[in-house]
């Protein structure tokens, strides 16, 4: 087919809604206006882990303009709950709304009312939580080392629990240590990355309508409409029917609104008053409070041969998952999947984990669980070229995945293009290659 | 203290407000006059999505008192097409992809007025300082400072205004 009959590929496409972005015409969530709308402000954790003794919500009803308050007591469906119930992750452990405990700094307990954002803030400082503090638990490995306490009855070695009672996502190939016995080097290092906020320039928010018709509108910024208003509904206990999400332009997100942080508490309290109400995170609240990409560690161990082959490589990691589950359980698979990185290696050993901490909890961001398993596996390569004296790219092309390669998940591998990637990429950075490296392909090994 | 009656003159046009005590421009400007073009992405002069020009000058309009605007003349992102037409610095953000998800586009393209209208031939660094108060978290900034860079050569070859 020639470029002339190909609509879209090798051009420049124009962007639909650019325009409307250039006159300010973009409709984002906030962008309507309803008279006596409420404004929703969240009282939170001041501390990491505490049990609460007690909470007084009667200064901030006193407070001017505030119309009222809601604490756990006013759910009606769901206390706790896991965005991915529906598709059967569980158990639910997350409090939409705090009771006996708090796990993280900046955890909801509170939501209060009023009649303005400043009234709503104002009340909001009012309310008064006596803590009795717990001792915090801020690292991956400190945390399931057995000598602290569980943070939730859920998590009895404070890690997640996969189906078939599995403590972490596994890849099970070959022998690893007969691997490493065989090896001429053990290269081994532990690689951390660290929280990332999203900090979508719009902050995540909503704005709850009731309507004459006993269902409540939601114009929300989330990134996953039916998602959100299900398990919104869910949380609830009420019929999705009754609700009607509209989504619009996200304001960025990248990952940063899909956690349903805002849309439930707001549909109870336009249910509570009758009243449209918009929850909007301040920027603090987006910087401090919304999840991050998790922050994850990686222990690797190769075994790697005089000529740059690598023969067995071995993986624990790490998910810092936060005081709560969210969607960790899935961004730990996706970061097994991409395990051993996009090499063949005959034996292959993998655990990743889930794990709880008092930190806040994270959640997708771009690449969920991926980016943190190239960043350690491709410093690892270095590390081992350096070991071994070897150049870094003729590594990365000897150990590259052919077709037809059996991968560590037994899966025949297809489509591969690592090998081409990597000469184009040495080429575009002047990189010269011998003669033998620039002759292979993704359709045989026949440099090895 | 009480709310009050406030009259602006916004992107030409007279208007009569009341506002709450310490009411920002923004908080006039989204609320009670729904130019949604100004954005809030944080209430606090950290991102420059709100930005509008009072009297020809670049003001975030979250850290800007409504009633100390007094007659000036404030013009945000609608005011710039008034005939509906589309002005040459939107057709170079266009142009140039300088937007993904918009939401800074607003407060980029008055940064980027308030600069052409004072200074119509900047120099790369020159609009890399006068945007430097404004946020994207999407596109790079490289896109948006071409646009301006295209939106002058553009008003240099028509000897138009920037907008
Ligand atoms: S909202 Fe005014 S600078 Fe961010
Ligand atoms: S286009 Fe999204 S913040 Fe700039």
């Amino acid at each position: 087919m020639s470029m002339k009959e190909l609509g879209v590929v090798g051009r420049n496409v124009g962007q639909r809604d650019l325009e409307s972005h250039a006159r300010g015409q973009t409709t984002y969530y906030e962008d309507v206006h309803y008279p006596r709308m409420l404004h929703l402000k969240m009282h939170r954790s001041a501390e990491p882990h505490a049990r609460i003794v007690s909470v007084d919500t009667s200064a901030a009803e006193a407070s001017p303009g505030v119309v009222c308050v809601l604490t756990h007591e006013d759910l009606p469906g769901k206390k706790v709950w896991n965005g991915l119930a529906a598709v059967g992750v569980g158990p639910e452990d997350e409090p939409i709304l705090a009771f006996d405990k708090v796990r993280w700094r900046g955890e909801p307990i509170v939501a209060v009312l009023g009649e303005s954002a400043e009234a709503a803030r104002a009340g909001a400082a009012k309310v008064e939580v006596d803590y009795d503090p717990l001792p915090g638990v801020f690292d991956v490995e400190e945390a399931i080392s057995g000598s602290l306490p569980a943070l939730t009855a859920h998590w009895p070695n404070n890690h997640y629990i996969y189906p078939d009672d599995h403590g972490a996502a596994q890849i099970r190939f070959g022998d690893v240590e007969q691997g490493f016995a065989e090896a001429d080097h053990i290269v081994e290092d532990s690689y951390q990355t660290s929280p990332i906020e999203q900090a979508p320039m719009e902050t995540n928010g909503c704005i709850a309508k009731p309507g004459g018709d006993g269902r409540i509108t939601v114009h929300t910024n989330t990134q996953a409409v039916h998602f959100a208003r299900d398990n919104t509904a869910a949380i609830l206990g009420i019929a999705p029917g009754k609700l009607r999400f509209l989504g619009g332009t996200v304001g960025g997100g990248f990952g940063g609104k899909v956690d349903v942080a805002v849309e439930p508490i707001s549909v109870l309290a336009a249910m509570r008053t009758g009243r449209p109400v918009k929850f909007k995170y301040t920027r603090e609240e987006e910087m401090q409070v919304s999840s991050t990409r998790s922050a994850w560690r990686l222990n690797i161990k190769d075994g790697v041969m005089d000529d740059g082959r690598i023969v067995a490589r071995k993986i624990t990691s790490y998910q810092d998952s936060g005081a709560y589950l969210r969607f960790s359980s899935y961004g730990s698979m996706k970061h097994a999947g991409h395990m051993p990185g996009p090499y063949t290696i005959p034996n292959v050993w993998v655990d990743a984990r889930v794990v709880f901490t008092n930190r806040p909890p994270s959640s997708a961001m771009r690449g969920f669980g991926v980016m943190a398993a190239s960043f350690a596996i491709e410093l690892q390569m270095d590390k081992v070229a350096k070991t071994i004296g070897m150049d870094p790219w003729q590594l990365r092309l000897l150990n590259a995945y052919r077709n037809g390669d059996m991968r560590a998940h037994r899966k025949v591998n297809e489509d591969a293009a690592m090998v081409e990637t990597i000469q184009a990429a040495a080429q575009l950075a002047g990189h010269e290659l011998p003669a033998e490296y620039q002759a292979m392909t993704s359709w045989d090994r026949k440099a090895s | 203290m009480e709310d009050k009656l406030i009259r602006l003159a916004v992107n030409g046009r007279d208007e009569a407000v009341v506002i709450q005590p310490l009411a920002t421009l923004q908080d006039v400007l989204r609320d009670k006059l729904e130019l949604n073009a100004v954005k809030s992405g944080c209430g606090q002069g950290g991102c420059g999505s709100c930005s509008v020009l009072v009297d020809g000058e670049l003001q975030l309009s979250c850290l800007t008192l409504a009633e100390r605007v007094g007659d000036a003349e404030v013009t945000t992102l609608e005011g710039l097409n008034e005939t509906n037409a589309i002005v040459p610095l939107q057709q170079a953000f266009i142009e140039n992809y300088a937007a993904q998800c918009g939401y800074c586009t607003a407060g980029m393209v008055m940064a980027a007025k308030a600069l052409l209208d004072r200074n119509p031939a900047p120099s790369r660094d020159e609009i890399v300082e006068g945007l430097s108060g404004n946020l994207c978290r999407c596109t790079g900034f490289a896109p948006i400072v071409r646009a301006v860079q295209q939106a002058a050569q553009a008003l240099s070859d028509t000897g138009e205004e920037a907008s």
